[in-house]
Parts: structure tokens; sequence; C-alpha cells
């Protein structure tokens, strides 16, 4: 190899680095997808187990209409929203972490 | 051909659309210059126009004039595709966006060589992309040849599909990933303006959303109130009388209704008449609620895995960048998706003519273009003039969308089948001119495709695209990017099982709805029809495989587990600076550094 080999015993090219950080956005990327499946696959339980509440008229949409065809849209780029500002953070706190993780060892 | 049936309004605002796209496609191939612009525009398109494109991209004639026929024809069923078109998108942007785009590689089969180390599992994901490439590019060759024989009365199918062919092949084949950028994300706007401002004239004219939508009543409705006086109504809301063809209200407005019925009426038809009404009541809702379940998987995981896609992550500057275009996609489409139901519930009331089919574009697929002309018998020309709006909006739809799949397919097969496989050590000069002959072949060969499938449905072919998306390159995806333990051949024999699997499972349904046909492709595949009565038979066998997303998917992720855990040794040496490439933000810089070491052996 020509150039000086990466130094690979720091504490970023770590077991325990790697393992954290995945641990962490794996626990965002899931909390976020859950509170989507919630809606997602709730609402043909709704439809199924609650016809009569879902059939209700609000404005003249039926409840199920309007959670469909209007409401999830806002719903979703709620979501989206959360999940973009919390793991721009965690990338920060992450690069920060990093940085101290590697200052510490010798 | 008969001119006087043409409307100089549609034709004229049709024709403007195709000639600013060839216009912006000339403009720009002045400034697309080096390789890096042809195939990720230069890796430094910006959050809107990105956003722009990749929705302008995304929404084609299946979305523009698809959902809305489908609304109109299935009612409240039909209302889980535009929400799950729009809603693959939070998956894609939760567990794949950044660290794909982290990886940095030009396409997805440079992703899936670069994770295995194995040039032969890259030519396995060139061969998907162009596969499912041709599967998506031929439902808008049938929509761009149906629409300008519906804009010009007489005009044969095949004329359509070779002048857009030959439009969009000529923007690639100048301006590559750059050019076709700036025409797509114009085009979104193109098409956002074309499907909002009809739906706000009808509004302000007939009644609002949810006022058409009451006219509607449910079962319990219309037990509790008999008579419906529509004519009478005190808000001046009028409704014209159903045809027979048409299905009826409640079925219509209420969830799990003839959409996802289907295979159990069928099967209630083939009982004896005694038995039908207890084998509805046991068996219907319960087979609905399984298909839609099936249906939103394949729709939700489909959209994450569609190849023409993910490409465009690899257009933003960083990674960053990329998760703030996918939340603008999301917004983008999402207020898209709100408008083709509103055309479905409007046809409905106040055109229910289409559902016995007219001449040109068949049935209730036509209702965004037709609609519009309502206006005329209040206000005149400008009833033409929304409908020439729709119809140009319908030309950007098909076109942004070919191009779109154009420039994955021409990049798979100049990148890495003449770029990597054939010639590696070619010049960038020359792997540009091959991208150019690349889009003049691929485009040859999708018009010549599109000309053949004039009498398959557009909801069909896109359907199996996304079915086989879904089956194949979404499992991949997650799994190459959340788990370390996979192995080239887990990945491999997991998705070729899972899309082949959605594949067969799709075409049995299909062949089988084929050989009821009248038209000629009812006699090509005639000695398909004893398979309705196995279909009749079993229905439950039937929604599994007409939306197979349901177990495909699992069986997938399944198969991709099973022979890792069997095949240990090939896990990649260096998995961990994969990974830690994968997933450690960018600022750390260990992509460049993983780059000199792969690269510093070799010289």
């Amino acid at each position: 190899m020509s150039k000086t080999p990466p130094d690979h015993t720091d504490f970023i090219h770590s077991e325990e680095f790697l393992r954290e950080l995945m641990k962490r956005q794996l626990r965002l990327s899931v909390s976020c997808a859950s509170a989507f499946l919630l809606l997602l696959l709730g609402l043909p339980l709704l439809n199924y187990f609650a016809p009569e509440l879902m059939a209700r008229r609000v404005g003249g949409f039926t409840l199920s209409w309007l959670v469909l065809g209007v409401l999830f849209f806002p719903y979703v780029w709620i979501i989206a929203r959360v999940f973009i500002t919390r793991s721009i953070a965690l990338e920060h706190a992450e690069v920060h972490h990093a940085a101290k993780g590697n200052a510490r060892q010798p | 051909m008969d001119f006087s049936k043409i409307d100089p309004w549609i034709l004229a605002l049709s024709g403007i659309t195709v000639l600013v796209t060839l216009w912006m496609g000339f403009r720009s191939a002045k400034t697309s210059k080096s390789a890096s612009d042809f195939f990720v525009a230069g890796r430094s398109v910006s959050v809107g126009w990105n956003a722009s494109a990749i929705s302008g991209e995304y929404l084609s004639a299946a979305s523009f004039m698809g959902v809305a026929g489908m609304v109109m024809s299935s009612g409240y069923d039909a209302l889980w595709y535009p929400v799950c078109y729009a809603c693959g998108y939070l998956f894609l942007l939760l567990f794949i966006a950044g660290p794909l785009r982290r990886f940095g590689a030009y396409t997805i089969p440079d992703f899936a060589e670069g994770r295995y180390d194995s040039p032969l599992f890259r030519r396995i994901a060139v061969c998907f992309v162009l596969f499912i490439g041709f599967f998506y590019t031929m439902p808008q060759m049938k929509g761009a040849g149906t629409a300008l024989s519906y804009i010009l009365p007489g005009l044969p199918y095949w004329v359509g599909v070779v002048v857009v062919g030959a439009v969009i092949t000529v923007n690639v084949a100048l301006g590559g990933m750059k050019g076709i950028t700036l025409v797509q994300a114009v085009q979104y706007w193109i098409k956002m303006f074309a499907i909002s401002a009809p739906v706000f004239v009808l509004l302000a004219v007939y009644g609002g959303y949810g006022k058409n939508l009451s006219l509607n009543q449910s079962a319990a409705e219309s037990a509790t109130v008999p008579a419906i006086v529509q004519p009478a109504d005190p808000a001046g809301l009028s409704r014209k009388p159903l045809p027979q063809a048409a299905p009826k209200d409640d079925a219509w407005l209420a969830p799990f209704g003839p959409l996802t019925s289907k295979a159990v009426n069928a099967a209630a038809a083939a009982l004896p008449e005694e038995q039908r009404a207890v084998f509805l009541a046991q068996n219907k809702r319960p087979y609905s609620l399984l298909y839609t379940f099936s249906l939103v998987v394949a729709l939700v995981c489909g959209t994450a895995g569609l190849p023409h896609i993910l490409v465009r992550f690899y257009t933003n500057p960083d990674g960053v960048a990329a998760k703030k275009t996918t939340m603008w996609v999301m917004i983008l489409i999402g207020v898209f998706y709100v408008f083709p139901p509103i055309f479905g519930v409007l046809g409905r009331n106040l055109m229910p003519e289409l559902y016995t089919g007219l001449a040109g574009v068949k049935g209730t697929d036509a209702v965004v273009l037709r609609l519009p002309t309502l206006i005329s018998q209040k206000y005149g020309i400008l009833g033409s003039v929304l409908s020439g709006i729709t119809c140009a909006g319908a030309f950007a739809a098909f076109m942004s969308t070919f191009s779109g799949l154009l420039v994955s397919m021409t990049g798979a097969l100049a990148h890495d089948v003449y770029g990597r496989m054939l010639r590696p050590n070619s010049t960038p000069r020359e792997r540009m001119r091959m991208f150019k002959w690349c889009a003049v072949l691929i485009g040859g060969i999708s018009v010549i495709l599109g000309c053949f499938v004039e009498p398959l449905e557009i909801n069909f072919m896109v359907g199996q695209a996304f079915a086989i998306a879904a089956a194949s390159y979404f499992p991949l995806l997650f799994m190459s990017v959340w788990w370390r333990g996979m192995t080239m051949q887990g990945a491999a024999i997991g998705m070729l099982t899972g899309g082949l699997c959605a594949l067969v499972a799709a075409a049995a349904t299909n062949v089988s709805n084929l050989s009821l046909d009248k038209g000629p492709m009812g006699k090509v595949f005639s000695g398909f029809a004893p398979l309705n009565s196995f279909w009749a038979a079993h229905p439950l066998l039937r929604i599994l495989c007409e939306q197979p997303a349901i177990w495909t998917v699992p069986l997938a992720i399944l198969l991709m587990v099973v022979v890792s855990k069997a095949t240990r040794a090939g896990i990649p040496k260096d998995v961990r600076m994969k990974m830690l490439v994968l997933h450690a933000p960018e600022a750390l810089g260990l992509k460049q550094e993983y780059i000199q070491e792969q690269q510093g052996p070799a010289h």
C-alpha cells in the first residue's frame, strides 16, 4: 500500500461506536414507523370492527373517507417532519460523541 | 381523420406541453457536459428542484388519470392507492434514503456490488433494473397512445406511442440526468396546476367535495331516509341517475367494496342460489380485509423499491439534503393526490354515463379529461380551456415518468454494463457517447413494446411492477442496510425468489382475467379459462395470487436470513467498515477514507 494505512484502532472504528450508532438510528426509525403503521394498519381494522362509527358523517364525508382521503397526508407529514428534525440532531450528537471518544482514547 | 371533432384548445395546450419539453431539453443540453452531469446531475441539484423533479417523475399516467377513474369505478377502497403511493416515501425516508445516500454509489447495482464485493450480484441487479423498468414503461406508453387518440379522434394508437417515445428519447440523449431534472421539475408544476385548477372551478360551480360525497348514501342512511329527492336539493346540487353498470351507493361509499371483494363475489356466484347469502355474510368482510392489507403492503413497499425513484437520491449534495428532499416530495405528492379522488366523486355524480364506456379512452379512466367539458354548458369556452389543461397535464404525466425510467435504464446499461463489465477502461468521453446510444436503443425498444400492449390494462401492468419491486428490491435494500450478517447468496436468493413468486402469482390471476376478454386477447389466452372455475372454488388462493405482497415480502426476508445464516463464511470481511459508511454521519469523513483504502492496493 502506497499511503499510510488509516488508524483503525481509534474510537470511531470501534465495534462499540457502530453498535451504539445503529441502535440509536434504528430506534428512531422504528418509533416513527410504528406511528405510521398504527394508522395505516389500524384504519382497515377500525373499518372492520367499528363500521357504524366510521360511516358517521363529518361535513358530508364519512369519517372513514375523511381520514383516508384527506387527513392521512398531513399526519404523514408530521411524522416525516419529526423524523427529519430528530435525525439531523442525532447526527450532530454522534459527531460530537465521536470527537469526544477519540480524544479520550490515547 | 375527421378534423371537425378536434377541439383547438385541447390540441394547442397539449402541443405546447410537448414543445416546452423539447425546448427545455435542447436548452439544458448545452449545460450538461461531464459524465457526472449525465448520470447523477453532477450531484448538485438543489432540494427544491430535486423534490419537484422526483414528484414530477413519480406522478405517472396511472396517478393522473387512473386514480380518478378507479375512485369513480370502485369507490372508497381505491383511495388506498393515492394514499400508499404518497406514503411509501415515508418508508424510504425512515429506513433507506439516508444510508443509501451516504454509501455514495451511482446506481442500485453499484450499491449491490459495493455492499457485497460481488460483480456477479451487480449483474443480477442490473437485470432487475431493466426488467422492472420495462414493466413500468409499458403502461406509460399505453397512456400516451390512448390519450393522443382521445385528443385527435381517429389517430391510430401507435402514433401517440411513437411521438412521446421519440420526444423523450431525444431529451434524454441530449441532456442526460441534468437535463431531465429541469424538465421533470417543470412538469410537476404543470401537472399540479392541471389537476387542481379544474377541480377548483368544478367545486365552485357544482358544490363542495363533502357535499358531493353526501349525495351518495350509505346502507344505514338510505334505510332511514327512504326517498332521495336530489333535483330539488336546496343547495342547488344535482345528480344524474346512475346507469346499471355502476356500483350501488352503499357498496361504493363504504370500505370493503367492489375492488377488494371481487374474488369472494365470483366465488359466491359459482355457488347454488340458496347458499350465496350465507357464504357472503360469512366470508366477504374477512377476505376483503385480507385483500386490503396485502394491497397496502404491496403499494408501500413497492414505492420504496422502485429503481427509478431510488436513483434520484444520489442527485443530492449530501445526506441532510436527501432527507429534506424526501420531506418535500411527500408534501408535493400528498397535495397532488388529494385532487384525483375529487374528480372521481364529481364524475360519479355529474357524468355517470362514463360507467357504460365511451369511444376513445375507455370508461371511467377518461373522467379527468372529460369532466371539465361540463363547464362549457354554463361558461362556454372555459370548459374547453380546462379540458385542454388536463390533457396537457396528462401529457406531462406520461412524458416525465417515461423520461425518468429511460434515464435509470440507460444509466444501468451505459454505466453498469458498458462502463463496468464490457469496457472498464473506457474514458468518460466514450461513456458519455455510449449513454446517448443506449438512450436511443432503450427508447426504441420501449416504443416497440408500447405498440404491442394496447389490449392490456394500465392497472394490470402498474400493479405487477409494484408487486415485483415490493418483493425484490425493498427486502434487499432494507436488509442490506440494517443487518450486517447478510451475504451475497442470501441477498440474491431472497430477492430473486420474492420477485419471481410475485411475478408468477400476479401473472396467474391476470391471464385468467384476460381469458375472459372479449377482444383478440381473449382468444390468445382462452387456454387459461378453466383457471377461473378454480378461483371460484378457492377465493382465498385467488386473493393471495392477485395481491401476493402479504406473503412474498416476508418470504423474501425469511429466505435472506436463512440463506445468509447458512453461508456465514461469505459475509464481506470489512463489513464493519461498510456499515460505518452506511450509518456514520458524513461529517466524520469515513467515506473518503474507505474509498482510499479500496483503491490503495490497486495502485
